[in-house]
């Protein structure tokens, strides 16, 4: 049947475009001959039809019908994914970055100036057999991999529990369980930063259960080792820390969607060590033994004409958290070195909260712009006798972010971001970032 | 049977409370479920007519669906990897993981068209498989409605019975269906045709019309303004009766292309609520069909 219209074709390639005569000859004949064709195709349709139309008993023609070898994820080998992900960075010249009046957490990976890469990430996930699923993620930089996750999940339980065990990020607030690629910035959270220097990850066991409801119910629990910032690693049996969080969910029409959770986050610290600068301006080394209790609530709100994301769409995410901690603080002895510690240890209280804002629009297909509010409150900090060596600060970090990012496709994302910096006190500093993030294999799909 | 007729009446408001809930991806697979569930099922639809099915959000209320469903109806295939993994991992519900009795894709009982003989990101959204848009043919979707009726039996044996009777006089209108459509659409054999996206692959083989070409430069890629230009040009040297596109895609690129070529741009209704018309699955077919017929010689 597809004869008459190459035939067609070719003629009409054949022929130079000015013998109209002969072309409209050219062109009765076709009709001619595909309404034969035609009439020809029709017959055999008939028959065709008749021989469908006849009671074909139904179990026949189930069988007729070639079953599918595979289904999807029906394989042996993990889904692979590799994240390459990559910097420009413009920025000032600042030897120590720190947020003002918060203990910094962790080590966390300043952005260095320039060029610079960041972490690789290798992920691989499977099931493991019909009651378990696996998960790893390995975060690869020069010298230096860190398990980001190790973990099983139950798949088998059913009532909408599952128990997950191994290393994981926390189910706490809503970025923690993203990894740097998914983030809708080219850098992380003032807030997150300051409560976890990345995220919260823990080596225990958590356990979720989802309500048999219409609204999105969601609550789980976690008890860890907590060697985590804010907490400490410890050799002692038990859990060092534990977690509880909530989390609410729906839709609003077709167009509307949102989550909202409230957490907390219970840790225990042990001459957790932390550098801070002394009331000489000099560097002063510090170990803090006590509790850690954050609360963090979180609100995610998407829009989408009709649902359909594929064109437009908007999302809104707004973290904010209150930490207190209570316990003992040593100021190391710097004096040798001009410092004012004289290695005292007594009582030491925080209170301090902040949070971050965020909205990200699609424009249109591959294009996202998005702007970001950081802001902490370094609320009330009791230094108790070290007072007279380490000053508290009143100021008030925050941070302006505008990024603009480019998705040729899902796996590929090219970003251009900038920010005005008032975290540290007496510096201003206007940030840009020109960030890459590819993603090779089976690159799983990203929670809402 | 009378007997039991009874006791069916009887027993309906208990029932009618414990009916089984199936999880539909896309609205198609509602539109079948509820044709062979009857009131047997209390059937939810993730997608709707106008979301694109490859993109979809893992939404907090799909999971909180996800969670009570005793039966999940996908099409498989990978359409919906980038979404309903999320939702089977998040949800805590055993028995609709794949390779449980309560999870169902629709394209296992199907043979697929177009499997990729290069399985590479360069080439796009490629579905390792095979193109999963299946329902825009109906011979498939009645290949699927015999599956699901057994799966349903098999997953509610208390109505069995009643899933293979409806199954079968679902399957009896059909067949009639096809048969009128089948006729009706005899003129569209040949048609040539410029799609935005392999979505109507099947239903284009069903009617021996020919796909001239894409305006995608790739599955999944977004048409470029400089791609559109070369497919209008590809378009004169072979000239489309049309240019087709689903509901939930955008616009712009086929009306465009379709004022270029002076043809018109059809917005088929793709699945069943993608038109006022295609209120169900026969809906969805009858609209398709009149909309290509006023485009045909």
């Amino acid at each position: 049947m597809l004869r008459p219209a190459i035939l067609a074709t070719a003629l009409a390639a054949a022929f130079p475009v000015s013998a109209d005569a002969d072309l409209d000859a050219l062109r009765a004949e076709l009709k001619e001959m595909k309404s034969t064709y035609e009439a020809r195709i029709r017959a055999l349709e008939a028959r065709l039809q008749q021989a469908e139309a006849a009671p074909a008993p139904i179990a026949a023609q189930a069988d007729a019908s070639p079953q599918q070898s595979t289904a999807a994820g029906n394989r042996f080998n993990p889904d692979i994914s590799l994240i390459l992900q990559g910097k420009y960075a413009h920025l000032d010249d600042i030897e120590h970055r720190q947020i003002s009046g918060f203990l910094p957490a962790g080590h966390g990976h300043g952005t260095p100036r320039g060029f610079s890469l960041d972490h690789t990430e290798l992920v691989m996930s499977a099931s493991i057999d019909p009651y378990f699923r696996g998960y790893f993620n390995l975060a690869l930089l020069d010298e230096e991999v860190a398990i980001e996750e190790a973990w099983f999940q139950t798949t088998a339980l059913g009532h909408g529990v599952s128990l997950k065990g191994g290393r994981f990020l926390s189910g706490l607030g809503y970025q923690n369980q993203q990894h740097p690629h998914a983030w809708d910035f080219a850098d992380n959270a003032l807030m997150y930063r300051a409560l976890f220097g990345e995220a919260y990850g823990n080596d225990g066991v958590q356990l979720k259960w989802v309500a048999p409801t219409d609204l999105f119910m969601e609550f789980g629990v976690e008890a860890g080792r907590g060697a985590g910032f804010p907490g400490t690693d410890r050799d002692r049996n038990g859990a060092g820390s534990y977690a509880l969080f909530g989390h609410l969910g729906g839709d609003a029409g077709a167009s509307h969607s949102w989550r909202a959770g409230l957490s907390y986050l219970h840790s225990k610290a042990h001459e957790r060590d932390s550098e801070l600068e002394d009331i000489d301006g000099m560097h002063a080394k510090t170990l803090f033994s006590g509790k850690s209790t954050t609360w963090v609530a979180d609100l995610v709100w998407k829009w989408a004409p009709d649902g359909n994301a594929a064109e437009r769409n908007f999302k809104f995410a707004a973290e904010y958290f209150r930490r207190s901690e209570r316990g003992s603080l040593l100021c190391e002895d710097n004096t040798g070195a001009g410092g004012a510690c004289d290695g005292s240890d007594d009582a030491y209280r925080s209170r301090q909260s902040g949070f971050y804002a965020q909205g990200v629009y699609q424009f249109m297909p591959r294009w996202r712009t998005g702007y970001r509010y950081d802001r902490l409150d370094p609320g009330t900090v009791d230094f108790g006798a070290n007072s007279a060596f380490l000053p508290v600060s009143e100021y008030k970090p925050a941070r302006h972010s505008l990024m603009l990012d480019y998705s040729p496709s899902e796996f590929s994302r090219l970003r251009l971001q900038y920010s005005q910096d008032k975290s540290m006190e007496n510096a201003r500093e206007n940030q840009w970032l020109v960030q890459y993030i590819h993603s090779l294999g089976a690159h799983g799909a990203h929670a809402f | 049977m009378k007997r039991r007729l009874v006791f069916l009446i009887l027993w309906l408001p208990v029932y009618a409370h414990a009916a089984l809930n199936v999880f539909a991806c896309e609205p198609e697979w509602a539109a079948l479920a509820g044709e062979i569930g009857g009131t047997d099922v209390s059937v939810f639809a993730a997608t709707t007519a106008l979301q694109d099915p490859h993109r979809i959000e893992a939404r907090p209320s799909l999971i909180a669906q996800m969670r009570r469903a005793g039966l999940v109806v996908c099409t498989g295939a990978e359409l919906e990897i980038g979404w309903l993994p999320v939702l089977l991992r998040e949800a805590g519900n055993a028995g609709v993981q794949p390779g449980r009795r309560g999870y169902f894709e629709a394209t296992q009982s199907v043979s697929l068209l177009d499997k990729p003989a290069r399985l590479d990101r360069a080439e796009g959204d490629v579905h390792a498989q095979g193109n999963p848009h299946i329902h825009t043919d109906p011979r498939n979707i009645l290949r699927v409605s015999e599956a699901l009726a057994a799966r349903l039996a098999e997953v509610d044996p208390a109505n069995a019975a009643a899933y293979r009777a409806r199954g079968q006089a679902f399957a009896a209108r059909w067949n009639a269906a096809l048969a009128r459509w089948q006729t009706r659409a005899a003129p569209l054999a040949g048609m040539p045709v410029a799609v935005q996206h392999p979505s109507f692959r099947y239903l284009l083989d069903w009617l021996g019309m020919r796909t001239v070409a894409t305006l995608e430069p790739k599955p999944g890629v977004e048409p470029s303004v400089g791609h559109l230009a070369q497919v209008a040009a590809q378009l004169q040297a072979t000239p489309a009766k049309a240019v087709l596109r689903a509901v939930y895609q955008s616009p712009r690129p086929a009306d465009w292309l379709a004022r270029r070529a002076g043809i018109p741009a059809l917005a088929l209704p793709y699945t069943v609520g993608g038109s006022a018309r295609a209120s169900d699955l026969f809906g969805l077919f009858d609209d398709t069909l009149d909309q290509l017929l006023k485009a045909a010689p």
